[in-house]
């Protein structure tokens, strides 16, 4: 079997939307990372640079969904080509909503601030930053998965999420005792509720990546189907 | 050599025709390697496969096109539904067969006659004698070839006045008047405009509802756009058989894969 198309200019299209999708992946990607730095350093600068980079991820989208557009008209692709497309679409708006938590994260850093909040409170942010950053290398992984198609490795992603999920739980419950233990938190600690929320939504999004990487190479829709029958599709 | 890989629908329609186990040789030379697939009732069938593949010869054993070839043979059988005839057999009329099967050709090819008589040609063949009956069937099939409304009032101009596509939708009206239980098309649209195209492929789409269609074409997005079943042959074998939205979404062979997406070479 060859990789290649009998016309390379479809080949230079593929290749060139994948590497796109990757770029905006690494984007979002620090995106996330920054907006967590944000957080735990209080950096109100970091938080503005968080917001915009914001703008560029949504003008990446729009550009990916326009090159998207032309090369179905143009070509008409099938199969695993038609499928890669579908995936993108699918891909890139997810994407693109990593990035509106990631700002999400930041304009709740720039709140707090404005509130006359700092570390001195004594918030459990490290316990998001723990959160955050097994979101952020599910994120990592799932775009290394999507570089080299590699269903396993998405597979492992959605196994995986389940951690963000149980790690989201247990900082709601610590949360709602600091609330309970020092009324003066309150404001604060439901911003952080939102927080833990959107960095659990950027586990969410890195699942339904690893779905479109498992539908692209194998052509099967795993979505909403047991993590049973993705290992036996995957197989 | 590899076994074909057919995949059915859970409920499929009933059949039209099988081919089982079919070889066709030209002398020597084996084009065709033990095919066996369905063809279903009221469904349009797609061949697709590159050039020499053997799609175009499968077709044309449907219909005996092959009996003045010297040195031709059939082995294995093509079955036609209802009556399990196999249309191969030496001892069955290949006149017969075209009257339940007939043929649209890549090339509009209207006899040098009235547009009216080359409608009326397989029912004079088939020795009818009653005007009103022949007036009948060729308007019949002039309106299923979507043509009557153009040539109603110039039936006795000749054949080769009208368009391109006009004359394919003639031929197609001739293939239609004699009442056949099945159509095979081989590569009706390559020489026509997209208009035409679109009107003839409109056209499939309205015919399968009452004969059942097996189409050979050259346009993939064509197969894609008329059919309901494809098969995909390489150096005279079927390499796969299934529904053309599972062919063309998510193909079981990497073969067809790489024919439909454009990779062979």
């Amino acid at each position: 079997m060859s990789d290649k198309h009998l016309s390379t200019q479809f080949d230079a299209e593929l290749a060139g939307i994948s590497a796109r999708v990757l770029e905006m992946g690494g984007l979002v990607e620090s995106q996330v990372a920054q907006a967590i730095y944000a957080l735990t350093q209080f950096s109100g600068e970091t938080a503005s640079q968080v917001l915009q980079q914001e703008e560029r991820v949504n003008q990446m989208e729009v550009e990916i969904d326009r090159d998207l557009s032309g090369i179905i008209a143009r070509r008409q692709p099938t199969a695993r080509d038609l499928r890669l497309l579908i995936a993108v679409s699918k891909t890139i708006a997810n994407l693109e909503r990593v990035g509106d938590e990631a700002a999400r994260v930041a304009r709740t850093v720039q709140r707090l601030l404005n509130a006359g909040v700092s570390s001195r409170l004594r918030l459990p942010v490290a316990d998001v930053r723990f959160e955050a950053e097994l979101a952020t290398a599910q994120l990592r992984k799932v775009l290394d998965a999507f570089a080299r198609l590699d269903t396993a490795r998405a597979l492992e992603v959605l196994k995986q999420d389940d951690q963000i999920d149980q790690e989201f739980d247990g900082l709601l419950r610590k949360l709602i005792t600091y609330m309970m233990e020092d009324p003066r938190t309150i404001s604060a600690c439901i911003d952080l509720v939102f927080v833990a929320k959107a960095i659990e939504r950027v586990g969410d999004h890195a699942k339904n990546l690893a779905e479109a990487i498992i539908y692209i190479v194998k052509g099967t829709d795993v979505r909403h189907t047991s993590l049973e029958d993705v290992e036996s599709a995957v197989r | 050599m590899s076994a074909s890989t057919i995949t059915l629908p859970k409920q499929p329609p009933p059949l039209k025709a099988e081919s089982r186990g079919l070889d066709f040789y030209y002398g020597s030379f084996k084009a065709l390697k033990s095919i066996s697939m369905p063809v279903f009732e009221n469904h349009v069938t797609a061949l697709i496969g590159p050039s020499g593949c053997g799609k175009s010869t499968f077709l044309r054993c449907f219909n005996r096109m092959h009996d003045l070839y010297p040195g031709h043979r059939y082995v294995g059988e093509i079955g036609l539904m209802p009556d399990a005839v196999n249309v191969l057999a030496a001892e069955v009329d290949p006149i017969e067969v075209r009257m339940r099967i007939s043929m649209v050709f890549q090339k509009p090819n209207p006899f040098p006659k009235s547009i009216f008589e080359n409608v009326a040609y397989g029912l004079r063949v088939r020795n009818e004698k009653s005007r009103t009956y022949i007036e009948d069937k060729v308007e019949a099939a002039l309106r299923g070839a979507a043509l009557w409304d153009e040539v109603r009032d110039r039936l006795d101009e000749g054949g080769a006045n009208l368009s391109g596509g006009q004359q394919q939708r003639l031929c197609i009206a001739r293939a239609l008047a004699t009442d056949p239980e099945m159509i095979l098309f081989d590569e009706p649209t390559s020489a026509l405009d997209p208009i035409a195209t679109g009107a003839i492929e409109e056209l499939i789409g309205e015919i399968r509802k009452k004969v059942s269609v097996l189409i050979v074409t050259h346009n993939m997005q064509q197969a894609a756009r008329v059919s309901d079943f494809v098969a995909y042959m390489y150096l005279g074998e079927l390499i796969e058989y299934g529904e053309t939205k599972e062919i063309f979404m998510k193909p079981k062979r990497r073969e067809t894969e790489d024919y439909i997406t454009g990779r062979f070479g």
